[in-house]
Parts: structure tokens; C-alpha cells; sequence
């Protein structure tokens, strides 16, 4: 089983970032599940969301707690929130900056990986919703969801010109962290 | 339920747990669905209201001011000969009480979906069964869903079984856990629902051609055999709902005829069987698969249903256990646990009486872990009679240094 845990602010849309990782990875044939920590959702405020994929139908309904993926939308969060805590050694956390990896302030045995997403949202949709780029970035830095599943939910989930331009920005984020 | 079940299929769709079970809702083509929002159901009515506007489901949809007027709109339509849905949690429920004790006198089958929360206070809007378990008195079937194809599912029964007994149901899942999870579900199409649910045809309606009066007022010459039909109603209901699952497996094929749907067990002859309602045997069945690698032989008997009680079921699945855990997210103040103890009472007069040990957990949405589910296993492995009050209940994830005034 994989698991992800999103470390976002509240109106970044970790939800629905986790919604569209769990319906691509059902695009590609596995069991997919994806919950926010439930919570009273306030604009800016520290949020999670979670994502499982696996071979099996998914039963686990507790939080994850030791993820081998992590995505960090915000780095300010950084300051306040222990994003790697529980991540696998061998593990992955993602973080949307515009710093390089050896400059971001985690400390982990994992790898660390960063995509300027937010200015990748800027160029495509001209708003600072970096979401779908940071879809695209996980998959190009896992490789456990390819481009084809990625650009079908996106479609189905914003059709016309708003989809076309996160499909863009998913794939500019895909090439730039699996390049 | 086997754990490992076939790959998804194209069939199923990722999508919130409340969205789909609006959209199984639909399927049954209800003639009425009754609205007051209430997190975390909310997003059940919304999406129904989306559905009506957008034209895909063609039911009167009222907006009422409270969720008292919510149930008693439904009472109306139902009465009136209409297939009538609402949903609602926690406090929304509560309200909802005094309506729902006279639809089951009134011998209505409203079916309402239940996104399970807390009471207050203090005011919580997370998990637990408190809810459900306060309207267990009312004469309304009750089920438990562990996942969101079940939410789905038990709504469509409970239309089936509630318009053959004339009673209401009450359909439900987890708030939050199930209401706001993205998984894969199947979703019937209005076309295999009509197969298995045919139209309401009920025995009397108001109807203003023909006047009569429901339920207004019964001497004490009366009453009791009003109540006493709501009884053999209830417990006529089990075969109803044996066929209901058994009809349900033919058209969709989906297996829920295990022990009648009355329970679902997972390696259900362990030597020790954990007993748990709703989302949380999910988490349950991964602890177990663990324990067992590791030569613990241990199980799970979910009731499926809880109104009627699972009687003779729960004494053929549990009665050769050596121990039993109740694991439950609910409790009556000034005893145990409603489970525990019904449990305990259901087999009271069985062949035999495992030790039962019961474990108050996930209150109001806590998290439950699987390190802690194994703990209340291997508790429920030490588990021996005769124990004395305080040692046949716990609260595990008590956070002492709360009670003792620490600030954390």
C-alpha cells in the first residue's frame, strides 16, 4: 500500500488534491481512497488530506500516520507543523517552493523533492492554485501515476479551458521533477 | 466480506461518500426528499437538490425550517402514498425524535440516511454512534454500513424492507469517515434499481376523496396492541430482509446474505471474535489479517443490523467463541455500553457465555489506530469470568493527564 499525507492551508485545496490523486490512481486500475483530517475548515489554517492506493480493496480508515509520501503545499507551514513525522525512511516528500532541495529547512533520511508549482499555476491559470501542478509534480517524482490518468480526471473534473490549462500545469510539473 | 475482492472496476466512480449515496437515493426515485442541512450530512441533500434542479430526478424537493419539520414532511408525503427520504445527524436527529417514534407508530417507511456524529455537549461535529443508539427505542430499523458502497446499498434495502413491514429506517455510516471519503462505489442506475425495488403500493393513504385519520389518538384499551404490532413488524422484518439481500445479490451482485444480512463476520470461528459496528471493522479487519500471521487466532462479527436485533445470529456466532471484545463508539452514562450490554442480555439464555470484555473507543471522531486496536485484542484474550463491573468495560484511549487538569 502507498500512502500520502498533504500538509496544506485551508482554501489550497489539499481535498481536492487528494481526491484527484485517489481518482487517478482508480484511473490505473488500483483501489484508491483519499479523506481530509477532519476538521472545522478555516481559510489559511493548517490542513491535511490523505491518500491511499493499493493491489487490495482499502479497509483502513485511520489517519495515516506513517506516510511514504508527503506533499507540502505551503512552506510556512514548515515553521509550525512536523511534515515529516512518521514518513518512511525510503520515502518521499514533495515541497512546493521555489528553493532547491539541499535549501528547504526539513530534516529527514527521506529524499526530498521541490517543484515551483505556485509559479507553474501562475503561467498556466494566472491564479496561485497550485494543486493540480503539484498533482502533476507527484506523479513525474513517484511514477506511480502516469500522464494519461492524470489529464482524464482533470478533465472530468473541470472540462473545458480551466481543465486545459491544469492539464498544462500538470505536465510542466511532471516533466520538470521526473527530468 | 473477503478482504482481497476483485480489482475495481470501470463500473465504479471515485467520489465523496455523500454524493453517492444521493446518488443511490436517486436510483430509488423517492417521490419526496425533506432538507435541513446538519455537517456532516449535508452534502447528501445538496447533491439531491443538484440532482432535482439539474433535472435528473424528478421528486418534490422541500426545504424545510428545522429538522423537526424535516421528518414531519416526510410523515406527511409517506402518509400520503409517497416514497419519502431525508437525512440528517447528531442534533438534526435528536430533533427529529419525537416525529420519528410517530412515523414507526404511524407505520410509515420513511427511509432516512444517518451520517453518524456525536451529541452535545460539549459540541462536537465528528463520529460516534451516540446518535443512533438514542433513537433505538423508536420502532425505526437501523443499519450499520462499514463502507460507502454499503451506505449506498442499505438505503435501496431499506426502501425494499421498510415498504414491506411499514416501518422507518434509519440507514447508517460514519460521518465524515464515510460522508466526506473518496472511494470507488458502484452506483445503481435507476434501471437495475426499478428490477429490484418496485413502486410503493401502500395499504391506506390519506386521500381527501376518501377521509380517514392516522395515528391522532389511541385509549389505553388500544394502545398496547399498536405497540405490540410495531413488534411483530420488527421482528417479521428479519425475513423480509433475508429475501431483501438474497434479490439484492441476484440483481446488483453484491453478497450481503451472510447469517440473513443480519451480521458479516471475518474469519468469524476464531478462538477470539471482536464485535464492532460501522466504518471502524474496516481498520479491525487489517489488525486481524496482522494478529493471525502472527499464530493469534482472532475475528470479527459485525451486526449489519442493529434494529431488529441480531438475537439467534449473535448467539450462533459467538456462543463457541473463548472470548469476546466489544469494540463501540457509544455509551450510556450511569451503566456500560447499549452493545455491551444487549450482547451480554442477547446470550444471557444461549448454550454458552464467553467472557465479554467491551471497550468504549473513537468518541467523537478520534482516531483509532491499529496499535490500538491490537492492545483491546490482546485484552480481550485475558478476558475471564466472573469480572467485576469496573473490569468489564474500559475507555483505552483515555488521555489521563486531561482528566488530572493537564493542559494538553
Amino acid at each position: 500500500m502507498d500512502e500520502i499525507r498533504i500538509h496544506g492551508r485551508g482554501g489550497q485545496g489539499s481535498v481536492t488534491l487528494a481526491q484527484l490523486l485517489a481518482q487517478a490512481a482508480h484511473e490505473e486500475g488500483t483501489w484508491a481512497q483519499a479523506f481530509p483530517a477532519f476538521g472545522v475548515e478555516r481559510r489559511g489554517a493548517p490542513v491535511e488530506a490523505f491518500a491511499r492506493f493499493d493491489e487490495e480493496k482499502i479497509t483502513d480508515r485511520s489517519q495515516v500516520d506513517e506516510p511514504d509520501y508527503v506533499i507540502v503545499q505551503d512552506t510556512s507551514l514548515l515553521e509550525y507543523v512536523d511534515v515529516t513525522e512518521g514518513l518512511a525512511d525510503d520515502g518521499l516528500v514533495l515541497v512546493n517552493t521555489s528553493a532547491d532541495p539541499e535549501d528547504v529547512d526539513i530534516e529527514t533520511d527521506a529524499e526530498v523533492a521541490t517543484v515551483d508549482a505556485t509559479e507553474i499555476a501562475l503561467e498556466h491559470l494566472g491564479k496561485p492554485i497550485m494543486n493540480t501542478a503539484l498533482l502533476g509534480a507527484f506523479a513525474g517524482g513517484t511514477g506511480l501515476l502516469s500522464q494519461d490518468s492524470l489529464e482524464a480526471v482533470i478533465t472530468q473534473k473541470f472540462g473545458g479551458e480551466i481543465g486545459e490549462q491544469n492539464v498544462a500545469a500538470t505536465n510542466d510539473a511532471f516533466t520538470e521533477v521526473s527530468a | 466480506m473477503a478482504k482481497a475482492e476483485q480489482n475495481p472496476s470501470d463500473e465504479q466512480e471515485v467520489m465523496k461518500g455523500t454524493s453517492a449515496v444521493a446518488k443511490g437515493v436517486m436510483a430509488a426515485d423517492p417521490d419526496v426528499v425533506s432538507a435541513y442541512p446538519i455537517t456532516p450530512q449535508t452534502g447528501v441533500v445538496e447533491k439531491l437538490s443538484e440532482l432535482v434542479a439539474d433535472g435528473q430526478l424528478d421528486s418534490e424537493f422541500i426545504k424545510v425550517d428545522s429538522e423537526f419539520n424535516a421528518a414531519s414532511t416526510c410523515i406527511g408525503a409517506s402518509a400520503a402514498g409517497a416514497r419519502a427520504f431525508s437525512a440528517t445527524s447528531s442534533q438534526g436527529l435528536k430533533l427529529m425524535s419525537e416525529p420519528l417514534f410517530t412515523a414507526a407508530g404511524m407505520r410509515l417507511p420513511i427511509v432516512m440516511a444517518v451520517a453518524n456524529r456525536s451529541l452535545s455537549a460539549p459540541l462536537s461535529i465528528w463520529a460516534d454512534h451516540t446518535d443512533a443508539f438514542a433513537e433505538r427505542d423508536g420502532g425505526m430499523l437501523q443499519f450499520h454500513a462499514e463502507d460507502v458502497q454499503e451506505a449506498i446499498d442499505h438505503v435501496l434495502m431499506g426502501f425494499r424492507v421498510a415498504e414491506q413491514v411499514n416501518l422507518p429506517v434509519l440507514s447508517n455510516f460514519d460521518g465524515f469517515i464515510l460522508t466526506h471519503v473518496q472511494e470507488p462505489a458502484d452506483i445503481p442506475t435507476e434501471e437495475e434499481v426499478n428490477e429490484f425495488l418496485p413502486p410503493r403500493d401502500p395499504e391506506f393513504t390519506l386521500d381527501p376523496s376518501d377521509p380517514k385519520t392516522m395515528g391522532a389518538f389511541a385509549r389505553p384499551e388500544h394502545w398496547t396492541e399498536t405497540r405490540y404490532a410495531i413488534q411483530e413488524a420488527m421482528m417479521e422484518s428479519k425475513d423480509v430482509w433475508a429475501q431483501t439481500v438474497q434479490e439484492f445479490k441476484e440483481v446488483f451482485g453484491r453478497d450481503y446474505t451472510e447469517y440473513n444480512g443480519m451480521l458479516d463476520t471475518y474469519h468469524g470461528d476464531a478462538d477470539y471474535r471482536l464485535v464492532a459496528l460501522g466504518s471502524i471493522c474496516g481498520t479491525i479487519r487489517g489488525v486481524i489479517d496482522e494478529y493471525r500471521e502472527q499464530g493469534v487466532d482472532v475475528g470479527l462479527v459485525r451486526p449489519r443490523v442493529h434494529r431488529p436485533f441480531p438475537t439467534e445470529e449473535l448467539r450462533e456466532a459467538l456462543g463457541d467463541a473463548e472470548a469476546v471484545g466489544v469494540l463501540t463508539k457509544e455509551m450510556s452514562p450511569g451503566y456500560e455500553s447499549a452493545l455491551a450490554g444487549e450482547i451480554k442480555g442477547t446470550l444471557y439464555h444461549a448454550e454458552n457465555q464467553p467472557p465479554i470484555k467491551s471497550f468504549v473507543i473513537g468518541m467523537a471522531g478520534r482516531d483509532v489506530n491499529a496499535p490500538e486496536i491490537g492492545t483491546m485484542i490482546e485484552e480481550t484474550m485475558e478476558a475471564s469470568a466472573p469480572m467485576t463491573f469496573e473490569e468489564q468495560e474500559s475507555w483505552p484511549q483515555l488521555r489521563e493527564k486531561l482528566l488530572n487538569g493537564g493542559d494538553q
